[in-house]
């Protein structure tokens, strides 16, 4: 075993130096780029129209993936204009796909460079990167008896994988669900389906006819919902308003899932920088390079030209923003995002991590 | 400033200091356009070139198992050297310099790219980007200039040892590899006391260019020589000649950055405070272009454009064609010298610097011009701030 084993690894030493300095994998990405086992990918295997401004992508993933629990997302990295953009989606599909296709749904966002870069141009054979799912926004392992899912706008994805794994485990589930109208809504007529079959109980609410939903109002439409466990996913407006509404008059157990990060400030303002690493944080000014700030703080920070030519300074951006001080382009990562940045042209837009 | 060539006029004495800054806001405005443009076709034409560069190797690698047969020997070999050629120009200088970080792709990152040559990646890196790029031309600071074994300025004091200067350089260019990871690991000057031998940085990154020899020899010479069986010697000289027609391409192409006749060089003490304006016109004197086709461009890895490239060390190689009008447009209006010619003219012309400089200097030294210096009175800025632009009447 052990010999086989040795045996094995040598082999495969030998193998690696055929194509050093790079891997055999580098050279395998052209024709068989799933089979990578370093960098997780998935193959765009259909492409179906949701709503006008909605896309149900199904993914083949390659070496490297694991599983989801309904309601996790997944990360997908798409190049667009050339730059790789990660964003994150809901698996919308329950576990146990064919070769483990799984489904995301995007939704076309005003201006928003991946999403409608996916409605718009996403076609079957279509190579995007993948990270494995996360998230806490699932079901616990004892499912709740009554369950009240509150929704709006593309905020239906995650719960739309959860009703289609666990609904034969609930017993009670409202739906509320918030669009413009009800053409607009994903998902529309398979919920609609659901409540013919008497599986769940849906109010929907148009936008365009009714106004925005707001916490309040959920105490008419679900007279019962302080006996619910409750998840809620849409704009943040809506979820900072129905905790509120939770926190004030007392209800079941709530769990919300957020699309976007909270607003960064847009004039230049700095942040306090922290170096992960380092575990030390220092404020920053919105004109002071983070090279400096770090090395003020006594941070060991690599460093060449520090005029933005050498990049011996790049550092991975955990999270946070921070503006090229050139050009005053803003460059944001959430976390997992991990972009290089290069600090010696780039200050806190914002509190910041920094993988040092 | 000084020149190579002894001149009695400093080449930009006729610029005033607004004139320098303006260059520079002129050049900033180059850049940007390139960068609001970068996108698609710009990735997937690295994406391309570095398929090609694989199939070409792998492919030249195969052929190269029957090299024992000339015809196989002669397709192999002239495949392989091309492949090399395309891997460190085009491919890992350029993306080393951080010219496709923008596309935030780990495969092609400027922190992650290891390349095809002896010296590893992070050595390079600081003796290229940070020290040439950032000293370009300044005698004393700029290793590529001379590599320090060279004398490469009439104001450097000659000693008999320069005698042999052509046959160093002869010999640098054909193990030109070795040459770059000796002069990153700064040989000379490690070697030359204990307590810089001993050194545990320098240990470190000794114990770094010996293991990626080691490897890079293990491939060229052991693997693939025995993978090929009864062609095994025929491959070994397969790789070594590959790798010598690589290393004096190389060479020969970077001798053409800032040896022929027309460029200049700077004085240590030239670029202290200098500007961002300053900058830019330094490394607009210090650079020399080849002249030649789409081919030669991309053999050359783009360094073809060594002036565009030293002034924008981060835009993307294929870009450099496009904004060489505008560039050489600029120094006509600044009456500055582009200095350009095709690849033999340039060869031959940084090559009778190095006998030239062999010998001492002859006739008596000529008075240096005074530098050009800035109004101590304008405000010194970092050399990333930009200056900013006038209106147009002032
Ligand atoms: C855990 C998680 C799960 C998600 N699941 C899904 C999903 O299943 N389906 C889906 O379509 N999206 C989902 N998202 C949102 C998705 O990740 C992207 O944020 C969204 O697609 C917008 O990206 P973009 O590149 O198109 O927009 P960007 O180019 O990043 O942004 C363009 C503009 O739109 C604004 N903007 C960004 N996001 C939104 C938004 N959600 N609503 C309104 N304005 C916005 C930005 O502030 C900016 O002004 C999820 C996000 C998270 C964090
Ligand atoms: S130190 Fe050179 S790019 Fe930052």
């Amino acid at each position: 075993m052990a010999v086989t084993k040795t045996l094995r690894s040598g082999a495969w030493r030998v193998v690696e130096l055929i194509t050093t300095p790079l891997v055999p994998a580098d050279y395998l990405d052209a024709v068989a780029p799933l089979r990578n086992p370093s960098v997780l990918r998935a193959k765009v295997e259909a492409v179906r129209p949701e709503t006008a401004d909605s896309v149900t992508l199904t993914l083949r993933p390659g070496r490297g993936w694991r599983e989801h629990v309904p309601g996790q997302y997944v990360r997908l990295g798409v190049d667009v204009d050339g730059v790789r953009l990660w964003r994150s989606y809901s698996v919308t599909s329950a576990p146990g796909g064919r070769g483990d296709r799984f489904t995301v749904t995007v939704n076309a966002v005003p201006g928003g460079k991946v999403s409608t870069h996916l409605v718009r141009h996403a076609r079957a054979g279509m190579i995007v990167h993948l990270d494995v799912p996360a998230g806490e926004f699932t079901l616990p392992a004892t499912r709740p008896g009554k369950v009240l899912f509150v929704t709006a706008g593309s905020g239906i994805t995650p719960v739309m994988g959860m009703l289609r794994s666990h609904l034969d485990e609930l017993a009670d589930v409202v739906v509320v669900h918030s669009a413009r109208t009800p053409e607009a809504a994903v998902f529309g007529p398979e919920l609609r389906a659901l409540v013919g079959a008497g599986r769940i109980r849906l109010v929907e609410r148009h936008t365009a006819t009714q106004g925005r939903i707001k916490a309040a109002d959920l105490d008419e439409l679900v007279p019962d919902r302080a006996e619910r466990a409750t998840w809620a996913c849409g704009p943040n407006e809506l979820l900072d308003d129905i905790e509120a509404h939770w926190a004030q008059t007392g209800g079941g157990l709530l769990h919300t899932e957020r699309f976007r990060p909270t607003v960064v400030a847009a004039d230049a303002a700095g942040g306090n920088v922290t170096f992960t690493r380092a575990g030390r944080t220092v404020p920053a000014g919105g004109g002071e390079p983070l090279l400096e700030a770090g090395e003020a703080a006594g941070v060991l920070m690599p460093s060449g030209c520090r005029m933005g030519i050498c990049f011996k300074c790049v550092l991975p951006l955990r999270e946070g923003a921070v503006r090229d001080l050139r050009d005053g382009q803003l460059t944001v990562a959430e976390p997992g995002d991990n972009i290089p940045i290069q600090t010696c042209i780039n200050a806190a837009a914002g509190d910041c991590r920094i993988d040092l | 400033m000084t020149t190579l060539q002894r001149k009695d006029v400093n080449p930009i004495a006729h610029l005033t200091p607004e004139d320098i800054e303006q260059i520079g806001i002129e050049l900033d405005a180059i850049r940007d356009e390139i960068i609001e443009s970068r996108g698609e076709n710009d990735a997937r034409y690295i994406r391309r070139v570095i398929s090609v560069q694989r199939r070409l190797e792998l492919g030249s690698r195969a052929v190269l198992l029957f090299s024992l047969f000339p015809p196989a020997w002669l397709v192999g070999t002239a495949g392989l050297s091309i492949a090399k050629i395309l891997e460190n120009m085009e491919i890992g200088h350029n993306i080393m310099h951080g010219q496709w970080d923008w596309m935030r792709d780990p495969k092609i990152h400027s922190t992650k790219w290891e390349w095809d040559n002896a010296s590893p990646s992070e050595q390079w890196k600081h003796s290229h980007n940070e020290l040439h790029h950032t000293y370009t031309n300044v005698v004393g600071r700029d290793n590529d200039l001379g590599y320090g074994i060279m004398r490469v300025d009439e104001d450097q004091p000659w000693t008999p040892a320069y005698l042999g200067q052509p046959l160093y350089n002869f010999i640098n260019a054909c193990f030109f590899e070795y040459g770059i990871a000796a002069y990153d690991l700064e040989l000379g000057r490690n070697l030359k006391t204990k307590k810089r031998r001993r050194a545990p940085e320098f240990r470190a990154a000794l114990k770094k260019t010996r293991n990626k020899i080691g490897r890079q020899v293990l491939k060229d010479y052991v693997i693939h020589p025995a993978l090929s069986g009864p062609s095994f010697l025929h491959t070994i000289a397969a790789n070594a000649v590959a790798n010598l027609v690589r290393n004096l391409w190389t060479h020969s192409v970077i001798m053409c950055g800032h040896f022929p006749n027309g460029v200049e060089t700077f004085e240590r003490t030239s670029i202290e405070g200098e500007t961002r304006g300053e900058w830019y016109v330094r490394q607009m004197l210090g650079s020399a272009n080849i002249s030649g086709s789409k081919l030669m461009h991309i053999m050359t890895g783009n360094l073809s454009h060594q002036i565009e490239h030293h002034l924008f060390p981060d835009l993307p190689s294929n870009r450099y064609a496009e904004i060489a009008p505008k560039v050489r447009a600029l120094f006509e209006k600044y009456q500055l010298n582009y200095v350009t010619g095709p690849l033999p003219k340039q060869v031959a012309s940084a090559w009778a610097k190095v006998f030239r400089l062999a010998l001492p200097n002859r006739g008596p030294a000529s008075v240096r011009p005074p530098r050009k210096q800035l109004d101590p009175s304008l405000p010194k800025v970092a050399r990333w701030q930009r200056a900013e632009a006038k209106p147009a009447n002032s």
